[in-house]
């Protein structure tokens, strides 16, 4: 048997997306392209005008008496229990009593179609009694307002380390949140089962919180709901936690009335009422040495979380647990602090708490650097984290894998960092208006869910007697390139080409208890779990092989749709077939638990994480300092991707990563008016990148080593991690400001840094730099 | 009984009766005829997941261009062809060089931009025969992809023409050398068009709507004077989010597009007419010829859709505070021409806009044509956008400076504004602070100190008062740094920046 598929290069190429030739000709089903069965009702939402406040009633009648209006519902319908908290409970489905935010679920209302739904839920009259609203991270650090505890990290006694230190300096900067404008809105569609069960077809990375969350909704067994999704148009997070409130309301009507029901968000509506990043005011206190070494560091990160907890636990918490970045920080201490607003709940988005986590250390390395005259890069090198001492996380666990020295090391050399930044600090001295800059910035991202349990994957894989194949698994396909990924990975083990192995539908009634597909750890957790389901089948195939034609089982192999036993070959199928009729099992399914993991909540301490994912990025930007405008010149990355099992759908990550990434820090800004509601609520006010936002001059590689964990074939994680790239361009951007006061001030700049945050930092750094 | 509408849809004929002329495009395609190829993004035309590929008769040929059918009125489509994404396909099978480009480029992760992607790279497939960067960029600035990071679909954009053509109507619009081709297919669309072509107009009813869409000037005249409280719309790329947004019944609908006199673009002694119901598209390309140092504005305001759906007579009609056009044309002393029923009469377009949404067009009135006057010598002319996004964005702020220089003097200035105040504007002080003074530094600063305070802008989502204020001084800045005798760069987009030494 071939154990490792060294011959069967199909896992480590770059074949296109499954679904490729479906997206471009358009039939690529959605959710919202299935076909509707018929009498299908339509649902939107009424949603609260006020930020805070009792809610003493609501008039419905004129929503009630509008055209194709079939049926109305408020909190006190919700047959089950009216929550879809993953964690805590305080997550109405439809608000009770009070409203917590501007755009909170009030009621629903079902009608014939889209149009007779959306204008009839504008007809309601709300009976609210406005309460103080709590809008700012400011203002709830004040009023001490937290949706779960303060958690305090520390090693050593970092008050001392700092004063004691030869330099000091303190400082506060904030980061913004972010929308995930997936380009599929949230949606699902119930269909009512004849036994009194529930059928949901959703867009959702969490097929299975959906499933328990809509049975508890409306009071039924897990048992009695299937959900299924076959693919998103997007999720990026914002489809972990958020699609359960829909789909629980559609099937809610769905029970009602015995109708199919659907319901998808317009796109205001989706941006008003789903959470998003959580923006961060980070304040830090840092003593340093003459080198810029780090001796100590008192670090605040206080997050805006809105009105529940949803996720904010564990993002908070991986933002703590990224706060090192990839440096050793001796003496530390953080403090975490999640705020409770009356904004929408924030949720999971690319990164979870590590892209601010790693904006906050980032920061202050650009702020010892300034303060000491240095190439930010010289810091950022002398803080790097020893591979085999000053090795260990703030939260005791070992980096076991660093490899970040090595890996800037070579991107410096192969970007020509310091040529660069020598020619751009003279060509700025003869421009009196575009000031260029330039950045080198690491990312060191931890792999798993720091939900421990979270760490497991189901997979099915069948056989049929043709010798095709039908392969699911508990992950979800979001355009990331999971299915190809993982398809590719049975084609390794059975020996088969792609075109042999079907994909499915993500299925709560196949594999059941599925962990959300985020945490970067689709591939590695499902590809296992593949895996072993077709070790399983191979295994009794190979067995049976072996007794058929007299040979060893273990000299069995399976390669490019042949099975070799002995002196014979014959094609898989009919091999598959003659097992059939020989009563071999033919359908398996697979496990994986990720090992070596384990950590303790309370005190964040233990080896949350497998593994690290490293890379590495040089960004070089202009600025106008006339207007703040800012363009993204050239970009070189160095990636960390282990063994790829597809380098084409890596490459996708790492480029639609940076430059999300890119959107977060210096394009993408959410803005609330006074009364806490969201002003940039589409596509005409938030402003993603655009094609013109790709810089001419990029260059990928791939760090050549094979992931050191035995991940599947040594591939590593790659979701995420390249998000966090897109702090070298924010850097450099704070370079070219910085450029103003002879990179002697650090500026002031917080994210994301739009034209007007520009202008004022270069104004702001003028008069600085004359006193 | 009324007529039907009629139009082709992916080359086969189409008839469409009792549907409300207000039904968008997008929703007739994805709920009437189950083309769910087209997608929903975002309902206003700013994401391109809807965008599909429209075709009316040209001077030869067809003229294709990429619209946003999300917010597009079905009755607008009488007359024309519609293609969607899932007409791309071959006759034998096989995907279209747009679509296998994108297959081999890993174009699409999520898929769910991707037909928008294709439609608008359809569009640019016929319309070019090699593209920059550039243009390739322009002709995505309608779609947004949240996956990508766009660099494979830049790549297909180019790959696309590697690929063996694609033959009939899908086939490159132009040779190599760029000449246009015109397959027999595409002449025998243009004939089809030319069938359903209707000189007097169409009178659509559906689900108890009107649309009236007369066949010329004349007609629009006597119809905007009988039905004095329809709507009038005409690319419908504003009206359009009244219907997605705002969910308003919009009563009878007075539609311009079908009155082919008023697209019309003439050279007169007075300048150049530009009838209202042509398109964006098309007056910027007449206005670049002789005013390109506009080209920037103009390839910044919206996207190529839009351009292509939007007119230059509804964006000065609409009177929007934000509109991109007015501010530059009115520094360039453009002239509406307004008529109702017969009667016609002229106003400087800044004496239009009265206060926030509020033109001088009386009842049964409209807007025929935009005049703008012939450029004259040593004319200094700049217009510059600041928005958070180069591409399909509102602007913060707007400014466009028109100096007429002689003899080392400012002879006359004229400086449209748009985004800081409730009516686009001209700069009235600031034009005082240069009128015939030397053309120097110091004039220019002082102009920027009185443009930075002219206006009392606001606060809101896109920028704050201050910041508006201070950058329409830096423009004026900027302004004598290009046009003075400074040398320094002044664009982060000057190829001096992107090419300079690393």
């Amino acid at each position: 048997m071939n154990d490792t598929g060294a011959a069967l290069p199909i896992a480590a190429t770059g074949v296109a997306h499954e679904s490729a030739e479906l997206h471009v000709s358009g039939r690529a089903a959605y959710t919202d392209d299935l076909p509707e069965p018929l009498g299908t009702l339509h649902v939107a939402l009424g949603l609260s005008p006020v930020a805070h406040g009792r809610l003493r009633g609501v008039d419905l009648d004129a929503v009630c008496a509008a055209p194709g209006v079939v049926d109305v519902i408020v909190a006190a319908d919700v047959p089950g229990v009216n929550d879809v908290g993953p964690i805590q409970h305080d997550d109405p489905i439809l608000a009770d009593g009070v409203v917590h935010f501007a755009g909170q679920p009030v009621f629903a209302v079902a009608a014939t179609s889209v149009g007779a739904a959306r204008r009839a839920a504008r007809l309601a009259r709300y009976d609210i009694e406005p309460l103080p609203a709590i809008l700012t991270i400011e203002e709830a650090l004040a009023a001490g307002s937290y949706v779960l505890p303060p958690v305090h990290v520390s090693r050593g006694d970092a008050a001392r380390a700092i004063a004691a230190a030869p330099h000091r300096l303190s400082g506060e900067i904030a980061s913004g949140g972010q929308d995930h404008f997936y380009l599929e809105g949230q949606v699902a569609l119930a269909v009512p089962a004849d036994d009194g069960g529930m059928h949901v077809h959703c867009s959702t990375q969490h097929p299975g919180e959906v499933q328990h969350m809509v049975a508890h909704a409306l009071g039924l067994p897990s048992h009695a709901v299937v959900v299924e999704c076959r693919r998103m148009g997007g999720g990026f997070g914002g489809k972990e936690t958020q699609m359960s409130l829909f789909a629980c309301v559609a099937a809610i009507f769905a029970r009602r009335t015995g109708r199919a029901a659907k319901l998808r968000l317009d796109r205001d509506d989706d941006m008003v009422a789903t959470g998003k990043r959580h923006a961060f005011v980070h304040r830090f206190d840092v003593g340093f040495d003459d080198d810029g070494r780090i001796l100590g560091l008192d670090l605040t990160l206080a997050s805006r979380c809105g009105f529940s907890a949803d996720l904010s636990g564990p993002i908070n918490d991986r933002a703590v647990f990224h706060a090192d970045n990839a440096y050793w920080l001796p003496d530390v201490a953080i403090h975490s602090y999640r705020c409770r607003t009356n904004t929408v709940s924030d949720t999971a988005f690319r990164g979870f708490g590590g892209p601010q986590g790693m904006f906050a250390i980032e920061a202050v390395m650009d702020e010892v650097a300034r303060a000491l005259s240095r190439d930010p890069l010289d810091v950022r090198t002398v803080n790097l984290y020893g591979t085999t001492e000053r090795n260990v996380t703030p939260f005791g666990m070992a980096v076991e894998d660093n490899i970040a020295p090595p890996l800037m090391a070579e991107l410096a050399r192969t970007s020509r960092y310091r040529e660069r930044r020598a020619e751009i600090a003279a060509w700025n001295r003869e421009s009196p208006v575009i000031r260029r800059g330039i950045a080198l910035t690491p990312v060191k991202f931890g792999i798993s869910f720091t939900a421990t349990h979270y760490n497991q994957a189901g997979a099915l894989v069948h056989v049929y007697s043709d010798g095709t194949v039908m392969l699911n698994h508990g992950g979800t396909e979001m355009g990331q390139g999971l299915f190809t990924k993982v398809r590719q990975v049975v084609a390794r083990e059975l020996g088969l080409p792609l075109a042999a192995i079907r994909v499915s539908a993500s299925d709560t009634s196949k594999v059941p208890n599925a962990s959300p597909t985020a945490a970067s750890s689709g591939s590695d957790l499902n590809g296992m779990a593949a895996r072993d389901a077709c070790r399983k089948l191979r295994g009794r195939l190979a067995e049976f092989a072996a007794r058929k034609f007299d040979c060893a089982p273990e000299t069995v192999e399976f390669r490019d749709g042949v099975v070799h036993a002995g002196a014979h070959a014959l094609p898989f199928a009919e091999l598959a077939r003659s097992a059939y009729f020989s009563r071999v099992p033919l359908s398996a399914t697979g496990f994986y638990a990720t090992p070596k993991i384990h950590y303790d909540r309370r005190t964040l301490s233990g080896r949350p994480f497998f593994y690290y994912a490293y890379g590495a990025a040089v960004s070089e930007v202009a600025v106008d300092t006339l207007t703040g405008e800012h363009r993204l010149l050239a970009v070189d990355i160095l990636h960390d991707v282990g063994d790829s099992l597809n380098p084409a759908i890596d490459r996708g990550q790492i480029e639609g990563g940076f430059l999300q990434g890119w959107g977060w820090l210096a394009m993408e800004e959410l803005c609330w008016n006074g009364r806490g509601e969201l002003t940039t609520h589409a596509p005409s006010t938030y402003k993603i990148p655009t094609s013109r936002d790709w810089p001419d001059r990029v260059r990928i590689d791939f760090w050549p080593e094979p992931n050191r964990e035995e991940t599947i074939y040594r591939s590593k994680a790659v979701g995420e991690p390249p998000f966090m790239l897109a702090l070298s361009a924010f850097h450099a951007l704070r370079d070219a400001v910085a450029s103003v006061a002879d990179y002697r001030l650090a500026p002031r700049l917080d994210a994301p840094a739009t034209d007007e945050r520009i202008l004022a930092a270069v104004a702001e750094l003028r008069v600085r730099a004359l006193r | 009984m009324p007529e039907p509408i009629r139009f082709l849809l992916n080359g086969e004929p189409v008839e469409v009766a009792g549907v409300a002329p207000q039904t968008t495009l997008l929703e007739w395609l994805r709920e009437h005829r189950r083309l769910t190829g087209t997608k929903e993004g975002c309902a206003e035309g700013d994401c391109g997941a809807c965008t599909v590929v429209v075709a009316e008769a040209g001077g030869a040929g067809l003229d294709w261009r990429p619209v946003n059918a999300c917010i597009r009125l079905l009755p607008s489509l009488d007359g024309k062809a519609v293609f969607t994404v899932e007409g791309l396909r071959q006759r034998d099978g096989s995907l279209h060089p747009v679509q296998q480009a994108m297959v081999e480029c890993h174009g699409s992760q999520c898929g769910f931009c991707t037909p928008g992607f294709v439609m608008s790279l359809f569009g640019l497939y016929k319309s070019a025969p090699a593209a920059t960067r550039a243009e390739v960029d322009d002709a995505l600035s309608g779609n947004l992809c949240r996956c990508t990071g766009y660099r494979p679909i830049l790549a297909a954009a180019q790959r696309m023409r590697e690929l063996p053509a694609a033959a009939g109507w899908r086939a490159p619009g132009r040779a190599a050398d760029g000449t246009r081709t015109i397959d027999p297919e595409e002449e025998q669309i243009a004939q089809q068009l030319g069938a359903l072509a209707r000189p007097g107009g169409l009178d659509y009813e559906g689900a108890g709507q009107r649309w009236i869409a007369p066949g010329d000037e004349d007609a629009l005249a006597a119809a905007c004077a009988a039905y004095p409280d329809a709507t009038i719309v005409a690319g419908a790329t504003d009206v359009g989010l009244w219907v997605t947004k705002q969910h308003r019944g919009l009563g009878t609908l007075i539609h311009t597009g079908a009155a082919r006199d008023l697209a019309r673009i003439e050279r007169t002694e007075a300048g150049l007419a530009i009838g209202a119901a042509a398109s964006l598209a098309d007056a910027f390309a007449a206005l670049d010829n002789d005013f390109p140092e506009l080209h920037e504005a103009w390839e910044r305001f919206a996207s190529a859709p839009i351009r292509a759906s939007g007119t230059l007579g509804g964006n000065v009609a609409n009177g929007s505070p934000i509109g991109d056009s007015m501010p530059a044309l009115i520094a360039l002393r453009a002239e509406v021409v307004l008529r109702r029923g017969d009667a016609k009469r002229t106003l400087p377009l800044e004496d239009f806009y009265l206060a926030y949404r509020k033109t001088a067009l009386a009842r049964g009135e409209f807007v025929a044509r935009i005049v703008v006057p012939p450029r004259g010598e040593q004319l200094l002319l700049r217009a510059w956008k600041v928005s958070k996004r180069y591409d399909q964005d509102i602007s913060a702020a707007f400014a466009c400076f028109a100096l007429q220089l002689a003899g080392g003097r400012v002879a006359s200035a004229r400086i449209g504004c748009g985004g800081v105040a409730p009516i686009p504007a001209r700069a009235r002080r600031t034009e005082a602070a240069l009128q015939g003074q030397p053309w120097s530094a110091a004039t220019a600063e002082r102009a920027a100190q009185a443009l930075a305070a002219e206006f009392t802008p606001i606060d809101d989502m896109r920028a704050s008062a201050a910041y508006r204020g201070r950058v329409l001084g830096n423009l004026m800045r900027r302004l004598w740094l290009e046009g003075g005798d400074g040398r320094a760069v002044t664009r982060v987009h000057d190829a001096a920046v992107s090419e300079a030494p690393r």
